[in-house]
């Protein structure tokens, strides 16, 4: 029943860890959350740190794309709802952070592991946002297929990151909603905003495929994650159910997207489509994607920037503290 | 009914906030921690939340059919009427902090005042925006503090944005006879009231920091009559290249 790598790991701990990996397993079988304090397997532990801190990367890195347009933005009310979206992307790395941070790994080390380039982000961020309509994209398609992804955490055995994602959820679908409303706009007015609105389909919707990662055959860790509960739907069924949710909203606003194979399959009650160019997602994970170097350069700039203001924050910090002991000491 | 006073006045307000809003929204993303990105752009949203008000206000006293899009993409340099401080750059994050100082301590004289206006969406604004700035400053004066307190570093920084800025405080002083007039009425909070209120909230705060402003370092003004410095018109090609592009288009 246990896989390979589980069952090593077991052997390794002795019999002890056998009936606690056992009792572990259980309270995950009855649905209840694993806590901070609760003994988890060291693999439990480290594939949440992995994930949980790649997703808090993710949020972080994705400031930089829709930043992009917050100078540019077309009216005020879309520069507000732009600044407001970012400002919840900012906080959901906050609290991804957070739900990390109990596993015991500090914000500052995994930070240090991003800007080392040894934790990753999510490849969709090292696409580049070049017109405008790419903000109303970027929320359908990109907001569009996270939230795929992260309904089913919400339910996620580990307690601090199902609670940290649903409120996430809540404000990734609202996101969803305003970037559909963007496009949709773009999709009804001027040829030169329905150009624009259908260019960046063609850009994001493979992108946006690959979002949920390798297929299930391409997947190892799958099947230990989802026994775990970290995991609840395999990437193949979470792309189609996106595909299934987005192509009629495509459609719906007359744009299509960029599959001629795509079809509607009668039977199934599924859109069939084509073979993911599975090479151009491998080389984006490997650094060579359109911005995988200004990403990095911004988020290590803004860092290394930041480094005297932090200084200072601490270093007064630190002489309140001892004027306080000795206004203290005085009395 | 058109009224040209009103509608001067609240456009000077709504271009103050709307052009700093816009000088906070160039941070985000790039922020010195991420705490610090939020609040940056936490107060940038409040701030084009009270230019939307008080530009829509502003068109709408006027009697031009201009709505706040218009008013905010349809003019050029010579019709902004913000103070010259909230237009200067970014700067490193000692400028920006202290420009949101001198700033702030300014909203947080002017809003409660305001709010008792006798127009009353003036005073709907005000007792709005006086809640946010008085949040706004504390965080504002706080970093002041942190910052010339700090290390060495900092407080040279900070000390290097305070001499850069502080020749821009004394235009928030000043009236012509928009102010005037309306503050005869009641409308308007005549801006040399503010002063007293404005060094009272500055004075300590620097104080505590170790920071000085500048001897002898003179005053300079004209924003509100739309002589500006060389970085508004940078400012607007960016803010406006949309509206620019694509006339007419609505999004
Ligand atoms: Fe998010
Ligand atoms: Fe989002």
């Amino acid at each position: 029943m246990y896989t390979q790598g589980l069952n090593q790991a077991v052997e390794e701990g002795g019999p002890e860890d056998a009936e606690l990996l056992a009792r572990f397993q259980a309270k995950i079988d009855r649905e209840e959350k694993i806590e901070p304090n609760d003994w988890m397997p060291e693999a439990y532990r480290q594939t949440l740190i992995r994930q949980i801190s790649q997703h808090a990367h993710s949020e972080i890195v994705g400031m930089l794309p829709e930043g992009n347009w917050l100078t540019r933005a077309p009216s005020l009310r879309r520069k507000a709802i732009l600044l407001a979206k970012v400002q919840d992307e900012g906080g959901h790395g906050l609290y991804l952070y957070a739900a990390a941070e109990t596993l015991g790994i500090s914000r500052a080390e995994m930070v240090e592991r991003l800007l080392e380039g040894r934790a990753r982000y999510s490849s969709i961020f090292n696409y580049p946002t070049i017109t405008w309509a790419d903000i109303g994209a970027v929320g359908w398609l990109v907001d569009g297929a996270a939230i795929m992804n992260q309904i089913p955490l919400c339910r996620c055995s580990y307690g601090p990151y199902a609670r940290a994602m649903i409120r996430i959820c809540k404000e990734e679908s609202f996101h969803q909603r305003q970037g559909y409303e963007a496009i949709s706009r773009l999709a009804e007015g001027t040829a030169a905003q329905k150009r624009m609105a259908q260019d960046a389909l063609d850009r994001w919707w493979w992108p946006s495929l690959m979002m949920f990662g390798p297929s299930d055959a391409e997947s190892p860790h799958t099947a230990r994650s989802m026994r775990w509960k970290i995991k609840r739907f395999t990437n193949d069924e979470l792309r189609q159910k996106f595909v299934d949710a987005t192509v009629p909203q495509a459609r719906l606003i007359g744009l299509e997207p960029p599959d001629p194979e795509l079809r509607y399959d009668e039977e199934s009650g599924h859109w069939r489509f084509g073979e993911i160019d599975w090479s151009e997602f491998n080389e984006v994970l490997a650094g060579n994607g359109p911005c995988n170097r200004e990403r990095m350069a911004a988020r290590r700039k803004a860092h290394a920037e930041g480094a005297w203001v932090r200084e200072a924050a601490t270093a007064h910090a630190r002489k309140q503290r001892r004027r306080t002991a000795m206004a203290a000491a005085a009395e | 009914m058109a009224d040209a006073l009103t509608a001067a006045y609240a456009l000077r307000l709504g271009d103050d906030a709307l052009i700093l809003s816009h000088r906070l929204s160039e941070w985000v993303g790039h922020g010195p921690e991420l705490e610090e990105d939020i609040a940056l752009a936490n107060t940038a949203l409040d701030l084009l939340g009270q230019a939307r008000l008080l530009l829509a206000c502003a068109g709408e006293r006027e009697g031009r059919g201009r709505d706040e899009d218009a008013l905010a993409y349809g003019r050029d340099v010579l019709d902004f009427s913000n103070l010259l401080l909230v237009e200067q750059p970014n700067g490193d994050f000692a400028q920006t902090m202290m420009r949101q100082f001198l700033f702030d301590a300014y909203a947080v004289a002017l809003w409660p005042r305001l709010s008792a206006s006798r127009d009353e969406v003036l005073a709907g604004i005000a007792g709005k925006a006086a809640k946010e700035a008085a949040y706004h400053v504390e965080q504002s004066a706080a970093w002041v503090v942190r910052m010339g307190d700090g290390t060495e570093e900092s407080h040279d920084r900070a000390q290097a944005g305070l001499d850069l800025l502080w020749p821009y405080a004394g235009e928030i002083f000043e009236a012509d006879e928009v102010e005037a007039a309306l503050a005869e009425k009641g409308i308007a909070v005549a801006p040399s009231a503010l002063r007293e209120h404005w060094q009272a909230r500055v004075g300590p705060v620097l104080e505590e920091a170790g920071l000085a402003p500048p001897e002898g370092a003179g005053v300079r003004t004209g924003g509100r009559q739309g002589r500006h410095s060389e970085h508004l018109g940078h400012l607007l090609a960016e803010f406006q290249f949309m509206q620019r592009a694509y006339p007419g288009a609505r999004w």
